[in-house]
Parts: structure tokens; sequence; C-alpha cells
């Protein structure tokens, strides 16, 4: 036992030593548990150890990379969300340590909606336009045994847009039909989705594209137009903020030593601009073909040789 | 009269409890719900303790003293506060460590890479450490196990890592391992070192207790934040909020073994002219060697619990893979990554425990052959197994089975799995959804509003009056502040329906528990099945059924509670089955001496006899309920939890908030603790079982 407790000892005095006099770093991305940011991963793995570099997948979660990426910890957060990830990255951003890598051209959306079944089977006469959800025909269809009678939307995390979605409720004057419902997790967004179509009962939630759920088919409401400032949070009043989501940007963020560590990596980074068919073909490579998240990004690569080799340049 | 009058309420503790509960429901009606009022809800005068707690941790890592560090990229001096550089070096100690064991069996070159230029290394990629084929990793599983117990105990370990290396799981399996491997010896150190500390010093084990305390039941989400802070992400970072919670069960187990020891022990090694030193590590931890194995086997435990909540920050292995899988909802997969967890997590388990069982024999005389027999036959295996999948590669073209076989070509029992689970909804569904409408409206529902509707006086008043009761005034006043210090900040609300959850939990899982526990200890075959049962849920990571459950009960407050009421049944189970086989014979044949019946014997003597342990075992479903109520904020909650998962995305002050509330979760586990422990001390010495 004691011999065991020295050789421990050993073990991390040495670690210590070690470790601390690598100068060299392999480049850290982080990987987090949705299909298309995990194959675009992959993607830029192995393009960047084809370029010659060590890298390495860290699992993370996708607000408190930007904390790591600010420190160094991790070289980039590549999949970007505006609406719901633009805080901690501004955040960030503040304290000083991470640097904005341009944008992808894939616009992307992020609203309340149903699945395209629910058009189908016209639980909701008149959807996509919002005004439909004012029959009580409509709401009857979208309750909850704790909803109360009312209508239920099934709204992300509180932490994504804290107050958004009930202010919208209120702002179109809906919010004695229709209440909002916080789901705890992106998980419990896809589960009721499939239990609600297993069960053939209506359900808005909160969802986004491109994402692999456009291969089913989902249907965003359509609300009024959004302008800058309509919403609360932004100096807007009870009359505007009705307003819907803004079409958003999708954008790439890097720790501010990168392009001095890694400069023909980082180049690669700022040119990547992968559009909403790139993102789709890779989630749906997993999401439907059933391959692994690094044999996608092999097919991928495979697939589009000329678009990264135009990145490589 | 009156005085006689006075003297039936000292000593009836029931009359006690009513005129408590009269008093409760009086205040809950007459205090007027309007927020001015101070019996209502209290001024939250603590608000600002987030944001302080959030301020030091930040100012530790960048103002605090400074040092001068050369940076070569930027090539100039950077000033870093010491403390941070003292965190990195102790994440890049443990990554080490870490990637030092996994490359070890899964081959690779990082840990050369440490030692030699980067550049010459690429030049020679030749060079690198081979992996262990799974054939050798499954001949050293029973060799071991073998060495331990017998030849029943290396099968279960051979099958064991044969199941995981055919179903795939072997390099995400052997990831884990890794964690678990060094994890444990430094919970083990740490565990010791207290322990030791501890036993010496009453002063230090008074001091530790509440820490302790809170370690073990603060939810593990509420640390990672600040670990995310302090150490960042990877695999060190699992293994420190692993560390936070594995290391108590350690220092308890070391304290109890030694203080089990008798004093004749410690004179005979005094007579024998010991040294200080040499009591303490050639007599007495000797001695109390079986608990402190315990307490490793505990350690094991929970470092394969943690495993999911690990990969949160970062932790490789079986755990993100889970993770992973159930964000596409693939429940067959993700339940087949937890059967391997459980599957390690039972054989480390049975091999720490003959361990600790095996006598030591100190008259062996062995020659270097005998006493190296299995190292050998275990390097000759290595060798064996490698040549073969080294010749194997000539005949599999692209993927060498032999050798690692690779999670998407391994068998896979997936779809049966997804399979049950249709069939669960297809046959349950409209029943279970008539029951969770009754449930919502009639029960939790009106429950919920009971709960948040109850002014701050009489929740006071009721929980201080019930420690009055149970321990006097010292326990009353220690549950009061322990609520006080919730009640002043702005999350009591929050706190109620935490509480009001967790009740609705509590019940029913003691409820089943004690139902479940009595028909299985019927038998002693049953017992031993139940107890297996009870380990199973115990390791198999609660994550996988929470997709289930929303299945079958939509985003509600039902679908956290059933996943709660799955998980906290175990203790209850466990501790019920204790209870009732430690109820001895000869009260059993008393009885039916006496002519009772089997329900009779079984509500007028087990049960009360068992009911202290019982109760323990209803004490540590409190604990398993928070847990699981805050995890449920994964499904979507509105209470504690809630706010303890957003601060994982809070990056201004999310460190403070979740530290403070996962106190708050602590601080009602640990009330509730402080009157059921002394309730069932009282009650076993009035039964005599003290």
């Amino acid at each position: 036992m004691k011999k065991l407790i020295s050789l421990f000892y050993a073990l991390v005095l040495f670690a210590g030593l070690t470790t601390v006099a690598k100068a060299a770093d392999p480049i850290r991305i982080p990987v987090l548990n949705w299909s298309s940011q995990i194959v675009t991963a992959h993607v830029m793995k192995q393009a960047w150890e084809e370029m010659g570099y060590d890298v390495e997948l860290v699992p993370a979660e996708s607000a408190t990379r930007y904390e790591a990426v600010r420190v160094g910890e991790l070289h980039v957060a590549h999949e970007t969300w505006q609406s719901t990830m633009a805080k901690p990255m501004y955040e960030a951003m503040d304290k000083g340590g991470l640097i904005d890598a341009g944008s992808h051209p894939a616009p992307t959306l992020e609203d309340m909606g149903v699945p395209q079944w629910v058009i189908d089977e016209n639980l909701c006469p008149g959807l996509p336009s919002w005004e439909a959800l004012k029959s009580d025909e409509c709401v009857a269809n979208f309750a909850t045994p704790d909803s109360e009678g009312k209508g239920r939307w099934l709204e992300g995390p509180y932490e994504w847009h804290t107050d958004v979605m009930p202010n919208r409720l209120k702002g179109l004057g809906l919010d004695d039909k229709w209440m909002v419902k916080f789901a705890g997790s992106a998980d419990a967004l896809w589960a009721e989705l499939a239990a609600a179509k297993k069960e053939g009962r209506g359900t808005v939630i909160f969802n986004w594209t491109p994402n692999f759920t456009d291969a089913e088919g989902f249907v965003f409401i359509e609300f009024p137009p959004f302008f800058q400032g309509c919403r609360m949070e932004d100096g807007g009043s009870v009359e505007t903020t009705g307003c819907g989501s803004p079409i958003g940007w999708l954008k790439k963020a890097a720790h501010i030593k990168f392009p001095i560590t890694h400069p023909s990596a980082y180049k690669f980074y700022t040119k990547m601009e992968f559009t909403s068919g790139n993102i789709g073909e890779m989630a749906n490579y997993v999401d439907n073909g059933g391959m692994t998240h690094a044999e996608a990004a092999t097919a991928y690569i495979a697939n589009n040789r000329d678009q990264i080799d135009l990145f490589m340049k | 009269m009156d005085k006689n009058y006075l003297d039936t309420v000292r000593n009836s503790k029931p009359t006690q409890f009513g005129i408590l509960l009269v008093l409760f429901f009086a205040l809950y009606h007459l205090v007027p719900h309007n927020d001015g009022n101070y019996f209502w809800r209290l001024p939250s005068l603590l608000k600002g303790i987030p944001l302080a707690i959030n301020n030091v941790i930040f100012s530790a890592l960048y103002d605090w003293f400074p040092l001068k560090v050369w940076d070569p990229i930027f090539e100039m001096y950077e000033e870093k506060a010491a403390f941070r550089e003292f965190t990195k070096a102790v994440s890049q100690g443990l990554l080490f460590l870490i990637t030092f064991v996994r490359e070890l069996l899964l081959g690779g070159d990082k840990i050369i890479d440490v030692f030699v230029n980067d550049a010459w290394l690429k030049e020679n990629d030749w060079l690198s450490w081979p992996a262990l084929p799974w054939t050798a990793g499954a001949v050293g599983a029973f060799i071991l196990g073998y060495q331990l117990n017998g030849f029943r105990l290396g099968l279960l370990g051979g099958i064991g890592a044969v199941y995981i290396a055919i179903f795939g799981n072997w390099v995400p399996s052997i990831q884990t391992l890794s964690f678990v491997l060094i994890t444990t010896p430094i919970c083990f150190v740490l565990g010791l070192s207290f322990g030791i500390w501890g036993y010496l010093d009453k002063k230090v084990e008074t001091a530790l207790q509440p820490v302790l305390n809170v370690m073990q039941t603060m939810p593990q989400f509420a640390y990672l934040v600040p670990i995310i802070a302090l150490f960042g992400l990877g695999d060190h970072a699992g293994s420190i909020a692993t560390i936070i919670i594995a290391t108590p069960p350690m220092i308890r187990n070391t304290i109890l073994g030694l203080k089990r020891i008798s004093p004749e022990v410690v004179e005979a090694g005094l007579m024998s002219g010991c040294t200080k030193s040499q009591l303490l590590f050639k007599v007495l931890i000797p001695t109390a060697r079986r608990d402190i194995l315990n307490g490793v086997n505990t350690v094991i435990m929970q470092c394969l619990a943690m495993v999911v909540i690990a990969s949160f920050v970062g932790a490789k292995g079986l755990g993100l893979n889970l993770k992973i899988a159930l964000n596409s909802l693939k429940i067959g997969k993700a339940a087949e990554a937890g059967l391997c967890i459980v599957i390690i997590a039972v054989i480390l388990d049975r091999f720490t425990k003959a361990w600790a069982n095996k006598p030591v024999d100190y008259f062996e005389n062995l020659t270097l052959f005998q006493r190296h027999r299995s190292l050998i036959i275990f390097a000759t295996a290595i060798l064996v197994f490698s040549i073969i999948a080294f010749i194997a590669n000539g005949y599999f073209d692209k993927i060498n089975y032999l050798y690692i076989i690779p999670i998407e070509k391994g068998l896979t029992i997936a779809h049966y799995i997804d399979a049950g689970v249709d069939w669960v909804w297809d046959t349950f569904f409209y029943t279970l959804n008539t029951f969770n409408k009754f449930l919502l409206t009639q029960v939790l529902g009106p429950m919920k509003k009971a709960y948040l509707g109850m002014p701050v006086i009489s929740t006071f008043t009721l929980a201080m009056g019930v420690a009055y009761i149970v321990g006097g005034l010292r326990t009353g006043l220690i549950v009061g502040g322990m609520l006080l210090f919730i009640a002043l900040s702005e999350y009591w609300d929050r706190a109620l329906i935490t509480m009001y959850m967790a009740t609705f939990a509590v019940l029913m899982a003691s409820l089943n528990g004690i139902i479940v526990g009595s028909i299985f200890s019927q038998t002693e075959r049953g017992s031993r099945f139940i107890l297996s049962v009870c380990d199973f849920f115990e390791t198999f990571p609660s994550f996988v059924y929470l997709i289930p459950v929303i299945f079958l009960f939509n985003i509600t407050d039902t679908s956290v509670l059933i996943a709660a009421i799955i998980y906290a049944t175990v203790p209850a189970t466990r501790y019920t089955v204790w209870g009732l086989k430690s109820v001895p014979l000869s009260l059993h044949e008393a009885g039916t001496m006496s002519g009772v019946s089997r329900m009779q014997r079984w509500t007028n003597i087990e049960i009360p006899i068992a009911f202290p342990t019982i109760m323990l075992g209803v004490n540590q479903t409190v604990v398993f309920s928070l847990q699981m109520v805050i995890l449920g904020a994964l499904i979507g909650t509105e209470d504690l939890g809630q706010i303890i998962f957003g601060a994982l995305s809070r990056t201004k002050d999310g460190a403070g908030v979740a530290l403070t509330l996962g106190v708050f979760v602590s601080l009602i586990a640990i009330s509730v603790d402080v009157i059921v422990r002394k309730w069932a001390e009282d009650r076993k010495k009035a039964l005599g079982l003290l």
C-alpha cells in the first residue's frame, strides 16, 4: 500500500513538472450534444490534422464554453447561435480574451412553431399565421393537464430568452388563451415532439433551423415582423412586444491567441463558411444515415473536397 | 387539574404534535398574503451573497497575488494570479494521470509526446504505444478475479469484459475505467488523511461533520459551474467534481473503522514498543482494514454514479456517449451505455469486496514463480493475444475485431430496448394519461398551491416545532437557523416548490420501499435479489429514464416526480430489508407462540422494531429525492433546480448563484436529517436496540 501511495505522489509531481514545460498545444475544439455541431467539430479536426496540427475534442456545454474559450481552455466555439448564445459570447468578449472570427452564411431562425402533421391534420386552421391562435377550437387542441384550460407553448429553458415569449403572448393579446411552459433542456423539446407525434396531439414548441427536425417538416408561426427595439428588454412596449424573432446569425468565436499560436488553422477557421444545406447534410448523415460523427465528417469532406480545399488555401 | 393538564402535555408527544398542528393551521389561515408583511415573506436581506461569492472566486482567479508570467506567444510578461496558476497545475497533473492510464490500455502517443520533441515525434509516427487487445483485457479481468476470490469471481470479470467488448463499448468503457482508476486513489488518500486527522483530533472531527454533510447532500450540478471557472473543462474537471462527492464516505469510514478498534489492540501495539507512526500504520490501519476498504468500495460506486454528470464538464467515456445518444432520443443506445456502467460497477464492487475480505497470509513462503504466477500468466496472455491480433491484421481488411470492436460494429440490443419503450407506450399510454390528468389537477396542483400559500411564519413554526418536540431546544434552533438562511434570500418561493416536490417523492418512495422491502425480505433469496436490484438502480444512470418518462407523462411535474420516486425508492427498500433482517429470531418465535397471524406479526412486531432503521432509509430517501428533483430541471421545473441549471450559462454570476442554491438544497436535506437522526436514536434506545 505504502509503495502504491509513494508511486502515486511521484507520478503527480512528475506530471506537474513535465506538462508545465510543454508549450505547443493541441487545438482544442468543444463537442456539444447536437449532431451538426459534433460533425462540424470532426470536420475541423480532420481538416486541421491534414494540415499537420494536433487536435483534441473536448466535451463541453453550450453556454459555459465561452468562458473556456476566453481563458484559453478551448480555442474555438464554432457554432454560436444568435438568440441563445449571443449573450454569454458577448459577456466573455467584455471580459477580454474572446474574438469574433466571422459568421457562417446560413441564416438562422429560432422561433415558436408546429410540426408538419399539426398543419396536415388541421388542428389549428389558419396556421402558420399567428392570428389562427385566437380561435378557441385551436386553443383546445393545445391544452395540457397543467395548463388550466389554456393552450400551451413549450419554450426552451428559461435562461435562453427569459421573458420574451410570455411578453409576446401579452403583446399579441393572447395571454388569456395561451400560457408558456419552459422545458428544461433541448432533449426535453425533442422528447415532446416525438411524444406529441405518437399521440397525434397538437403542440407548439420552440425550435430552430437549420436543425435535424427540418427533415420531418417543421413550420414556424408567422408573427408580426421583428424590428430593432420591439422587445421589452430593448425598450419596447406592450404594443410592440408581439413581434417575431429576427433572422439571426451563426457565428464563430475564437480565443484571442489562436491566430498567433496556430496561424493557418485560424485562417482556415475564418474562411470556413457553411450554408444551411451544408449543415443539414452533416446532421443528416448521423440522424438519418446511421453513421458515427467521425464517419459523417469523413463522408462530408469526401463529398465537398473543393469547398474544404478552398478553406485550406 | 390545571397542573395535571400541563403534565399531560409535557409527557405526551402526540398531544404536543396536535397543538403544533393547530397552531400551524391557525397561522396559515390568519396571516394575510401581502408582500410587505414579514410574517408572510421575509425581506431578501441576503440577496447579495451569490454575487459576493462570485467576486471572491473571480478575484482569486484573476486579481489576487499576481505573478509575472512570461508569455512565449505574445512575447511579454503577463500578470497572472497565483491561485489560477495553482489550479492550472492541479488540472494538468490530473489530466496527465488520467491520460497515462488511458493510453496504457488504449494506446496513443500523447504520453510519449510529453517526453520527446514534437517535430521528432511527427517524423517518427511509428512511435506510439499499442492498445491492449480486448481479448487480453478480458483475460486480465479473469485472472484478477480468480486471484481475489476464486473461479466464480474470475468468470464474472471475464464475462463482463467480453460483453463490453463485443457490444462495441470497449473504448468508452476503458475511458471511464481510467477515470475511475485515477479518481479513486485520490479520494482514498484524501479520505484516509482527513479520516486519521479526524480520529486523532476530536475538534477536527466536529469541524468536519457539517462540511461533509454539505458535500454529500449538495446537488452535483451546483458545483459544476465553479469547477469550470476554477479548473476548466476536461476529464480532470469531471474527476474533481467526483472527488467532492466521493471523498466524504471515505473519511467517515476511516473514522468509523479506527474508532471501532478495541483498546487492547492499541495496548498490544504500545507494549511491543511501537512509535506513534508505527502504531498508526502498522497496527491501527491494518486492523481497520475492512472498514477502510468498504470506504474504497463506496468511493468506486460514487465515481461510477457520477460518470454522466462528469461528462457535463468534459469527461470522456460512457457518460458522454450516453448524453449524446439521449439528445437524439436514442434511448436504447443510451441504456446500453448505462448497462456498461452498471457492469463495470458490479465487477469493481465484487472485486473490492473480495479484496476487503481476503485474509492476509503472514506465513506464506513461496518461490518467485509462485508469487508472481498470475502476473506471468497475464503477461503471456498479452503477448499471445497481441500476436494473434497482429496476424489477424492480414485477415480483416479494415477493422481488426480481435483488437478493438468499434461501437457501430458491435452487437446491439438497442432496438429491442426501443421496441420495449414503444410497447410500454402503446399499452399503457392512455391509462397513464388519465392517471396523469387526475394526479396533476387533483393532487399535485392543489399541493403546490398549498405550499406556495404557506406564510413563512407557519413554515418556521412547523419545522422548528417538530425539531423542538423531537430533539429539544438546540435542534429546534439549528433547524430554524438553516431555514432562515433560505428565507432571507430571494429564492424562498422556489425553495417551497422544491420542498413540495421532494415531500411528494419522499412519501411515495418511502411507501413503495417499505412495501417492496417487506415483501421481498420474507425469504433469504428474495432479500438478496431485491438488494441486487437496488445496486442496479443506484449505479444505472437516472438520465436514461428522464426521457421515457417525458413520453409517458409529458413535460409536467409528474414526469419529474416519477423519475424521483424510482430513484429514491432504492434506499427506502434497502434499509427496510436491513431493518427487517435485524429483527431477532426469538421475537418472531415469541410472536408465533402467542398465536399472531402473519399480518399481525408484520404490523405489530417486525415493523415497530425495524422502524428506526427504516427511518434512516427514509432519511436517505430525502437526499435522493432532492437530487432527482433538482435533476428534473432537465425536464422542466420552476424550482431551485431550474436556476441551478440556468447558472451553467450565466457567465457573470453563475458560479455564485449555483453554489448558494446548492447550499440551500443541502440545508433542506440536513434539516430533515437532524430531526430524523435524533428521533431514530431515541427510538432505538427506547426499544433497547442500542
